[in-house]
């Protein structure tokens, strides 16, 4: 066996499996005992599930001995966020308030997961209910940036891009509220798709922002991303928002790589100023391959971005403090007994409980939520925001009228140092500037790798933006840019990264 | 214009049904402050006559047929309960005695 299984792609790995040239239980092995070795420095991993993936793993590779037939990724192995709903397995969004929480019931994408016989590592590390950019708000301690341990791997989803960007899975699940699977991926040289709104289904996702939402997939390669696509996406009775279409040719699409003719429109209020140089110069050289594969390049303005925060910062803490008035210490979750209260009643009971298990960044929001969705405010800002999404969804409608894919730096700078922005909310909240209109309109986005920045020697990610449904463009785009990076540098990006097992053992 | 007092925190939080310790209140009031400030340039947005948007999809109402499908058991939706009784959720009092 001369290849790495936990360096292999997740294609490759189904390629070897389906040869025979090695099996699901020795990828699964191998995998642990990546994260044996290396997650004590990462912490991507809040839970591990040894036992039921090696179950998993026998399982398909029974039914391969047996000839019969199998799902392509069948035995590939997955870690899934820690905000989607699996039976069995414990989930907590990274909250107090969920601890020790095992769900009766699999979300969708989960019971897809396990039906196409992808073994589940285990439940990656994420803000408290998907509110952050660093995964410094966890309840149970940050993720470290598999690039430099020191600084943040992102968020919220930095526990998914951190474990497969330190090579203990090829692939994982992120969810997507403003960035969220994007900028992790960003900061981590891993890939990542947020499909469009209601590709994949939202049942058993725990919500923060149900008109935001969506799940989708981390991975280390552009083709990964794509069969991972399709294993979760497509329409699902379950959520009424799901969209009953067919999922786009998302893998056909990165196999060909093809943008010749393509219109690459760069977003006006997306580059320059407030970008660090060196995500600058990354995403121009980004720009300038693809141009070299036949793409052609067109600017576009799109004024409304400039209020795109404001707005997002009203609409998803109004959705908030609504979807978490349901941890109400009644039904699952923590139940606090307030002090010094004889006979406490229920409400009292639900205050103390709510008090002692969400964190600050979730109690902020969810005041900011109740501000501004009480009356005598309601129209000023709930109101105002939602008039200012239509704007925002009208400007990328005329966007699109002029390119067939919008560009931008994923994220404003490399990955920060792991406590820099803690204490500084808005601070925080401007890592998203450039992933969150895409979610305010509900159209697909994607984050590849573009290089490393020539003043930090950390990684820089590339946005691509596409129409509602044209998430095939995506991965058009990923792909062919892939392609010439990767002739470029000689090798991928993350096998420049330091190896984490010295690291590890100095550490 | 976003002048969030103290006491109008204490409320909010109140609402929220977070029991919040007078130390989180006071950090609270200045943070909440800067964030509104912030987020009150959506103000300043040429909204006239623009239709509020909630949804990034237009969407009809979803139904299906009236009929019973299998769903989680009664042992399943109590297995994550803080307290349960007699195949239900045991909860505090709700109301005050007189």
């Amino acid at each position: 066996m001369t290849t790495d299984l936990t360096r292999a792609s997740a294609a490759a790995l189904a390629n070897l499996m389906a040869t025979g040239e090695t099996s699901s239980v020795e990828v699964v092995r191998a995998l642990l005992d990546r994260t044996a070795a290396v997650d004590g420095k990462i912490h991507g991993y809040l839970h591990v599930d040894a036992e039921g993936a090696i179950a998993t793993a026998r399982e398909v590779d029974r039914r391969r001995a047996a000839g019969e037939e199998l799902h392509v990724m069948a035995g590939v192995p997955i870690a899934v966020k820690d905000v989607m709903a699996t039976k069995g397995l414990p989930t907590t969004c990274g909250s107090r308030i969920l601890e020790g929480w095992v769900p009766p019931y699999d979300a969708t994408l989960v019971r897809r997961l396990r039906a196409a016989g992808m073994p589940i590592l285990g439940k990656t590390n994420m803000d408290e209910f998907a509110m952050g950019s660093s995964t410094e708000h966890s309840a149970y301690g940050p993720t470290h940036n598999p690039w430099d341990l020191d600084r943040i791997p992102g968020g919220s989803g930095g526990g998914s891009a951190a474990v497969v960007g330190s090579f203990q899975a090829p692939l994982a699940i992120g969810t997507d509220t403003g960035g969220s699977i994007r900028q992790p991926a960003a900061v981590t040289g891993t890939v990542g798709t947020k499909p469009t709104y209601g590709g994949v289904s939202r049942y058993g996702l725990v919500a923060l922002a149900s008109s935001l939402d969506q799940a989708g997939p981390v991975s280390r390669t552009i083709l990964d991303a794509a069969l991972l696509h399709a294993v979760i996406g497509g329409h699902d009775p379950m959520d009424s928002t799901s969209i009953d279409a067919p999922v786009p040719p998302v893998v056909e699409a990165a196999t060909k790589g093809d943008v010749a003719g393509m219109r690459i429109g760069i977003v006006k209020e997306l580059t320059g100023e407030g970008f660090q140089p060196g995500v600058q110069r990354r995403f121009d050289e980004a720009v300038e391959h693809l141009v070299a594969a036949g793409a052609e390049v067109v600017e576009v303005s799109a004024p409304s971005f400039t209020y795109a925060l404001a707005t997002y910062y009203l609409i998803l803490p109004s959705e908030a403090s609504s979807n978490l008035a349901k941890f109400d210490a009644m039904r699952y979750g923590l139940r606090v007994w307030p002090e010094g209260v004889d006979d406490a009643s229920a409400e009292q009971v639900m205050a103390a409980s709510r008090d002692a298990g969400f964190g600050p960044e979730v109690k902020r929001r969810i005041i900011l939520g109740t501000y501004a969705l009480s009356s005598g405010y309601y129209d000023a800002y709930y109101g105002s925001a939602q008039k200012v999404r239509r704007l925002i969804a009208d400007d990328f409608a005329a966007a699109f009228e002029k390119a067939d894919v919008l560009v931008s730096p994923t994220a404003p700078t490399t990955a920060f140092r792991l406590g820099d922005k803690l204490d500084d909310p808005l601070a925080m909240y401007l890592n998203d500037i450039a992933t969150i209109p895409a979610n305010l309109a509900g159209v697909p986005a994607m984050s590849l790798p573009s290089g490393l920045a020539d003043e930090d020697g950390l990684p820089t990610g590339f946005q691509v933006i596409a129409p509602a449904l044209r998430d095939d463009r995506l991965y058009a785009v990923g792909a062919a840019l892939e392609r010439r990076l990767h002739a470029a540098w000689g090798a991928s990006l993350l096998s420049k990264a330091p190896d984490l097992t010295t690291l590890a053992k100095e550490g | 214009m976003a002048d969030l007092t103290r006491a109008d925190v204490a409320h909010l939080a109140g609402l929220a049904r977070i029991d919040l310790s007078d130390a989180e209140l006071d950090r609270m009031v200045g943070e909440l402050g800067v964030i509104l400030e912030s987020v009150a340039t959506v103000q300043q947005a040429p909204t006239a006559g623009v239709e509020p948007m909630s949804h990034p999809m237009p969407l009809v109402n979803v139904t299906r047929p009236d009929e019973v499908r299998p769903s989680l058991s009664p042992e399943d939706a109590l297995s994550g309960a803080p307290e349960a009784d007699q195949q239900r959720f045991s909860v505090p009092r709700i109301l005050d005695e007189d």
